[in-house]
């Protein structure tokens, strides 16, 4: 201490410095530099942002110019003579008790052969799965057995293309990817006025197809369903359990220090590790059944449930303890706390973050490949342990087809998911705008 | 089975039922709610989990063995000339047979299996009939004993809660359990694995072809597990091409919206970045794929590279790095944040512009923990998957050259596990390999950068 009392030795007198001259041309230079540099390093910053702006609106806008068409189809009109005796129907049977087994046993692809020679040279332009559409008729309406009626089915993936313009006719046969047949199979249905373009009711409602005018999301968007439901069940109430107690009751010891650390980390693990643990475990020790909306849901549950924790933790921490102390105070035991007065008061914030949370899941591929949900799937899914798909699969399998036509219902399938995801996320930011409280 | 369940459930509900309204009773006879311990919902509760747990905790573990200890009954019921030697044929045999017993499939490829369903079917209905009667027999016992104990007096609450709290540290450990199975799983593969494959060959070898012929005499027989062109695409695409992109824009996004935007823009520009981070990464892949990697091939093409892939690093480095954008900014924006704000004003109060004060002050102050963040960053994109295994390509190449095709970790793990697999071919197993590889690379890089954000956070507070 003594040191610290000593006075410093007295600086060395130096020579006196003359003041600096501002307004000499080199100071003002300098000063120019100097503000040219922060003009500059403010627009780099500017640009920078602008340039991650960019990005993303050039990735929606180029999704949204390809997946718009996605929503529409093109149909062409036929006039079909529903003959029940061409079809093999028993008309009489049609009515009695087993009338939908009866009518299935029509023939209405050939039918449907039949019908479409009316077209002429643009026979073929009729989807190979159109016949269905006869059948579904007939069920949801049988009197129509054996009158004539006009029908709009749909067209082949490379007519509907034509129709919406997506080719370049200018270009050599070769390389245009179309065929000059199909040109004046279009051509010719266009002029006669029997081509329309309509809301592709298929896409919304119907299942993976290897054709492009027959595949559809619903079943896609139904696995996905399937798959968050088995998700929220699971983590949320692990995580909200686990969140309580290692923020209300944990002791402060080794266990509960592994236990910190390891959410820390599962938060971090890359999230194709989990397809790994789906698979060695769930399926290969397990037993259960691969594709299965059972096995995703498991996995992203273990994949989420961090996430829940962690946002459950903060939204517990933020209950001030005066709740806390007034609820022991008139004889509340601490469970009773927790549950009766904590929870529902951290409620939204732990909400908020599981939102977001199911988001993350919903929009996750790498683990539900390796449990094998990219497996070919033409049905909607029935149950949990039934083979699916979900939204991102889908959009994954289908980018990779090399049919052309699946490249608007790969970013039409992206358009739906993109819109799930904003709105699970406005639900999120409404849910914490509307029930945040601040103490 | 499911019956059992249902049945089960149902009785509990009404051993809740019937125990409260037995506490309620009490109270009706004591004349006021003091007089009894805890309110008649929790002598509900504790009757009703008494009932429950045992009989419960016996269908769980029937349903996990359970059709083990059937499928042993009946392959021991069949003539050993056609029983099923090797694991793989008796799983072979019993799904026929379950098969069959159901209805899914009409008739069975192999006739010992059909001979095996009323025996399996028998089998099954009297197992089931012995546990279903145990589990009520354990129901019974459970909800007699629990309802015996119920008197005014006794502290149904308290029991409950001890239970809840097990039930509280049991969902705490899910965590642990999930880590354990992580690691068990990665590494008992993977032992499998280098019993196959010498780790020094995986770790150091250059040449990666894990296709393995079916007969010995095809080409390339053997497959090769040299592992270092997929760990260099991997840090090529992920650590370097990536950071290229993420570093400068991520971090110059954060100091303008920390230190130039005015308060209004910000609320517009923050939500953008979220937005960038909130894309599912299949959808960056598409877009990689679809729309950068020809661009990008364009590029290379008329730089002089005819043979330019249209599979590149570059692509799936470039759509990463914008992925990793909205990461870097907001770990940047928390380092720049935490810096005090003393230091700034002294900075400015000397008469430093901002942009001085931004790179001679607040990032050398901020380093460690936009550093931190930074390998966070990496981290996370070399564990990403969609964009690799979608613009990258599978070609294992050791080069330097960005419009070449590489392939990583992810992609490789994605490449061999789908599809139609044998568990014990050297190929499936490598991906577990690769999965080990990964997982500790990442947890050491995620171990490290926490500690060095948490250390430099500690020193201004």
């Amino acid at each position: 201490m003594a040191d610290m009392l000593d006075p410093k030795p007295p600086r060395p007198a130096q020579p006196a410095k003359p003041p600096t001259d501002w307004t000499t041309a080199e100071m003002q230079g300098r000063i120019a530099a100097r503000y040219r540099s922060e003009r500059t390093f403010k627009f780099l910053g500017l640009g920078a942002l602008s340039l991650a702006a960019f990005f993303l609106a050039f990735l929606l806008f180029t999704i949204f110019r390809d997946g718009a068409s996605g929503f529409r189809h093109s149909e062409v009109r036929l006039e079909v003579n529903f003959d029940p005796v061409a079809l093999g129907i028993n008309a009489a049977a049609v009515r009695g008790p087993d009338g939908l087994t009866e009518i299935r046993k029509g023939d209405f692809s050939d039918l449907m052969l039949r019908s479409t020679r009316q077209l002429g040279n643009a026979a073929n332009v009729v989807s190979e799965g159109a016949w269905l559409d006869l059948r579904t008729a007939v069920e949801a309406d049988p009197s129509i057995l054996g009158t004539t009626r006009t029908v709009w089915v749909p067209v082949r993936s490379a007519i509907d293309l034509l129709a919406k313009g997506k080719f370049d006719l200018d270009a050599p046969e070769i390389s245009r990817g179309v065929s000059d047949k199909d040109i004046a199979a279009w051509r010719a249905l266009d002029s006669q006025g029997r081509l329309r373009t309509s809301f592709n009711t298929i896409f919304t409602s119907s299942a993976d197809s290897t054709n492009p005018e027959l595949a559809g999301i619903w079943g896609a968007a139904l696995g996905s369903l399937l798959t968050l439901a088995v998700t929220i069940g699971l983590s949320f109430p692990v995580g909200v359990l686990a969140a309580i107690y290692l923020e209300e009751f944990a002791p402060k010891n080794r266990w509960t220090d592994l236990v910190e650390v390891s959410i820390n980390n599962l938060a971090a693990v890359p999230s194709i590790i989990f397809g790994l643990l789906g698979l060695a475990v769930f399926l290969n020790v397990f037993n259960m059944p691969r594709s299965s909306p059972l096995v995703g849901g498991l996995t992203l549950a273990l994949m989420t449930l961090p996430v829940i924790v962690i946002s459950a933790r903060v939204a517990i921490k933020a209950v001030p303890p005066s709740i806390r102390d007034a609820a022991l105070g008139i004889g509340a035991s601490p469970i009773q706390v927790v549950f009766q007065h904590v929870l529902p008061l951290g409620l939204p914030g732990i909400m908020t973050g599981t939102i977001i949370g199911m988001a993350r899941a919903l929009g996750e591929t790498a683990p539900l490949l390796l449990i094998g949900m990219r497996a070919f799937v033409t049905d909607t899914p029935m149950g949990f342990t039934s083979p699916a798909t979900v939204l991102p699969v889908q959009v994954f399998l289908w980018s990779d087809d090399v049919q052309r036509g699946f490249v608007e219902k790969t970013s039409a399938a992206i358009i739906v998911l993109l819109l799930i995801l904003l709105l699970l996320n406005s639900v999120a930011i409404y849910l914490r705008n509307r029930f945040e409280r601040r103490w | 089975m499911s019956i059992t369940l249902v049945l089960v459930l149902l009785f509990g509900i009404g051993a809740y039922f019937a125990a409260r309204a037995r506490a309620a009773a009490f109270v009706g006879t004591g004349g006021r709610i003091g007089a009894v311990h805890s309110l008649p919902v929790y002598h509900g509760a504790f009757v009703a989990v008494a009932a429950l747990v045992p009989a419960l905790l016996l269908l769980g573990i029937w349903a996990i063995v359970g059709e083990g200890v059937i499928q042993n009954s009946v392959l021991s019921a069949v003539p050993a000339a056609s029983r099923p030697e090797t694991p793989l044929d008796v799983s072979a045999f019993m799904n026929e047979v379950r098969g069959l017993a159901s209805g899914d499939i009409g008739v069975a490829f192999n006739p010992a299996a059909e001979a095996a369903v009323p025996n399996y079917r028998a089998t099954r209905g009297n197992y089931n009939i012995i546990v279903g009667a145990v589990a009520v027999t354990l129901f019974a016992l459970g909800a007699l004993w629990g309802f015996s104990q119920l008197r005014p007096d006794f502290r149904a609450r308290n029991r409950v809660e001890v239970l809840v709290k097990w039930l509280l540290i049991g969902a705490s450990l899910v965590a642990i359990l999930t880590t354990l199975g992580i690691v068990l799983s990665l590494v008992f593969e993977s032992v499998r694995f280098f019993q196959q494959v010498s780790p020094i060959e995986f770790l150091f070898g250059t040449h990666w072809s894990p296709q393995t012929a079916i007969r010995a005499d095809q080409v390339g027989s053997t497959g090769a597990f040299g592992a270092v062109p997929l760990f260099w695409g991997t840090i090529f695409i992920g650590a370097i091409i990536a950071m290229i992109v993420a570093i400068p824009l991520g971090l110059m996004s954060a100091i303008y919206l920390t230190q130039y935007a005015d308060p209004a823009v910000r609320r517009y520009l923050k939500p953008m970045l979220e937005l960038l981070a909130g894309v599912p990464t299949v959808v960056y892949g598409f877009f990689a794929a679809l729309t950068v990697a020809p661009a990008v091939r364009n590029f290379a093409v008329s730089l002089g590279y005819a043979d330019a892939s249209a599979e590149s690093a570059l692509a799936a480095g470039l759509v990463m790095g914008i992925m990793i954008i909205p990461f870097v900014s907001s770990m940047a924006d928390d380092a720049l944040a935490a810096v005090p704000q003393a230091m700034r004003d002294g900075s400015l109060a000397m008469g430093a512009t901002k942009s001085e004060t931004v790179k001679r002050v607040l990032v050398p102050a901020a380093l460690p923990g936009i550093v931190g963040g930074i390998l966070l960053a990496v981290s996370r994109a070399i564990g990403e998957t969609m964009i690799v295994v979608m613009a990258a390509g599978l070609a294992a190449n050791l080069t330097l050259n960005p419009f070449q095709s590489v392939t990583t970790v992810t992609a490789q793990i994605v490449a061999l596990l789908t599809g139609d697999q044998e568990f014990d071919s050297p190929k499936t197993l490598s991906a577990f390999a690769l999965g080990l590889a990964l997982f500790v690379i990442t947890l050491v890089l995620n171990i490290y950068a926490l500690a060095v954000v948490k250390k430099y956070r500690e020193a201004y507070e």
